[in-house]
């Protein structure tokens, strides 16, 4: 038994590295640098339904928050001209434990100067299968996943006519709701389930209001976030934007955070004024996405309990 | 007063929602990666019984509700309440008709039996998963059949009415499910 346990130990060592040697190879062989940024930085993100971890020593003094993701360290770099760039890392998260979900988990982020959406999403797709071989993929906008799925239009359907729907599918639901609420509640339990098993399916083109970093266009049904999302079955395994490059709506949209904070009672989060500074000198045009690793692996090896690819929780 | 908050969440936990104590049958944390995270469960009321898909906003925080289960003995009924006693301090309770229920039919007296008390109130009880029991009523059927098969509704000495194979007897002592309300064995 011991024996077993060790070699299922080495076995997930080695999945996590040579996985890991095949992605570092690729972005060499494409000129894309690996760099790393601080894990534990002074700023920390403002989006209101994100639970930060902040360090403090044991006099309580604050040392600043463990990252969530390196989103802003790796846009600063590419201010400052680092050009396209990659890094593993570590992203903390606090309340997040599950089948999915750790609190502490390893991110692969990645940027590319001068491309957009659809690009990097090919190239996210290229990456899956560098790692776990073909698997086929589907390509559906936000809005035709609600209406191929759930047979409702998101950018049509008025607040209550969404509020009725989704409590007749839901049950009893919680009062005080947005209605983006409405749809990522519905997104998550009833259309990412239904996304197709051993296929990969890309999201893309969320509405405005979940345009978080990406840059907002218009289209002929409406305002649409230039953001996606790639899932392995019901799996989310990354989340990618065509960057928002604009200061001044960045720190509209921090400053608005802010306030939905201020609405919801949460503490207020200090903006990364570093960040706004540097994107004034310049964010070039480019298109990032993080992709979550221990989860690529869980869909390589098939299994559905993230336990499974971390060795430190297969210790004998 | 205590509190849980949604991450506590798991079947089991009980809380007050609405001013009523709830339990979870059901949990499933739901996590977008975007916007506000959700706990999806399945809600018992437990005096009324209802069970209710409810969806909670994670982080949001319920009083802890001052349920209690515990294993007492049942003494008798007056017609209107039915008496139980906690065989370690003595102390006796008196439940009523919404609390006993369904249930009536499995009470005999001095066997124990699970009481569920909200703020010191019974709300419900719990007969064991199996009792024993001596058959009072049934029909002579068949005797010399073992199959099985067929059956028989047996009256059972606290009155509640099960099917049991034809080959049982008045005055007999048979092992029933109280879940299913199946006869298992002959005891």
């Amino acid at each position: 038994m011991q024996g077993e346990n060790t070699n299922q130990v080495s076995q997930i060592l080695n999945l996590r590295a040579k996985t890991k040697a095949l992605i570092r190879d690729y972005f060499l062989q494409h000129q894309v640098i690996e760099v790393d940024t601080p894990l534990l930085a002074k700023y920390s993100v403002t989006d209101p339904y994100m639970s930060q971890l902040e360090a403090n020593n044991l006099q309580g003094k604050s040392h600043g928050f463990l990252q969530t993701s390196p989103e802003y360290s790796m846009k600063k770099l590419l201010c400052h001209g680092a050009g396209d760039i990659y890094q593993f890392d570590k992203a903390f998260r606090a309340d997040e434990s599950g089948e999915h979900h750790r609190t502490e988990f390893t991110m692969l982020e990645w940027y590319r100067i001068g491309w957009d959406d659809q690009q990097l999403m090919d190239e996210v797709h290229r990456i899956i299968q560098l790692c776990v071989g073909s698997i086929e993929r589907i390509d559906i906008s936000y809005r035709d996943a609600f209406i191929r799925y759930l047979a409702i239009d998101p950018f049509t359907i008025d607040e209550r006519e969404l509020a009725e729907f989704a409590t007749k599918l839901l049950g009893e639901l919680p009062g005080n709701m947005l209605f983006d609420n409405y749809l990522t509640l519905l997104f998550s339990t009833k259309v990412e389930s239904q996304f197709e098993a051993n296929k990969v399916t890309f999201v893309y083109d969320f509405p405005a209001s979940q345009a978080a970093l990406a840059k907002i266009v218009e289209t002929e049904y409406g305002l649409i976030g230039k953001r996606f999302e790639a899932y392995a079955g019901g799996l989310e395994l990354a989340n990618g934007f065509d960057e928002l490059t604009e200061p001044d709506t960045q720190l509209k949209r921090f400053q608005e955070e802010n306030d939905t904070r201020r609405q919801l009672g949460y503490p207020q989060v200090e903006i990364d004024r570093q960040l706004i500074r540097a994107m004034e000198r310049g964010l070039p045009a480019c298109a990032g996405v993080a992709l979550g690793f221990d989860r690529l692996l869980m869909l390589k090896w098939g299994v559905n309990d993230i336990s499974r690819v971390l060795p430190l929780e297969n210790l004998p | 007063m205590a509190t849980y908050t949604t991450n506590d969440f798991r079947p089991g936990l009980k809380f007050m929602l609405d001013g009523e104590p709830v339990a979870i049958v059901e949990n499933n944390f739901v996590r977008p990666g975007k916007g506000q995270a959700f706990a999806k469960t399945k809600v018992h009321y437990l005096l009324t019984g209802r069970m209710v898909e409810k969806t909670f906003k994670s982080g949001e925080s319920y009083d802890v509700a001052d349920v209690m289960e515990t294993d007492m003995e049942y003494l008798y009924t007056d017609g209107e309440f039915w008496h139980f006693m906690d065989p370690a301090s003595f102390e006796q309770v008196a439940a009523d008709e919404k609390a006993v229920g369904e249930n009536a039919k499995w009470l005999k007296e001095q066997e124990s039996c699970m009481v569920t008390l909200f703020n010191g109130t019974p709300i419900s009880i719990t007969p064991p998963n199996f009792v024993v029991q001596e058959v009072v009523e049934t029909d002579p059927g068949l005797k010399g059949d073992t199959s099985g098969s067929g059956g028989k509704p047996a009256t059972l000495e606290s009155g509640a009415v099960v099917r049991v194979p034809l080959f049982v007897q008045i005055g007999e002592k048979i092992k029933v499910d109280t879940r299913s309300c199946e006869y298992v064995s002959r005891a």
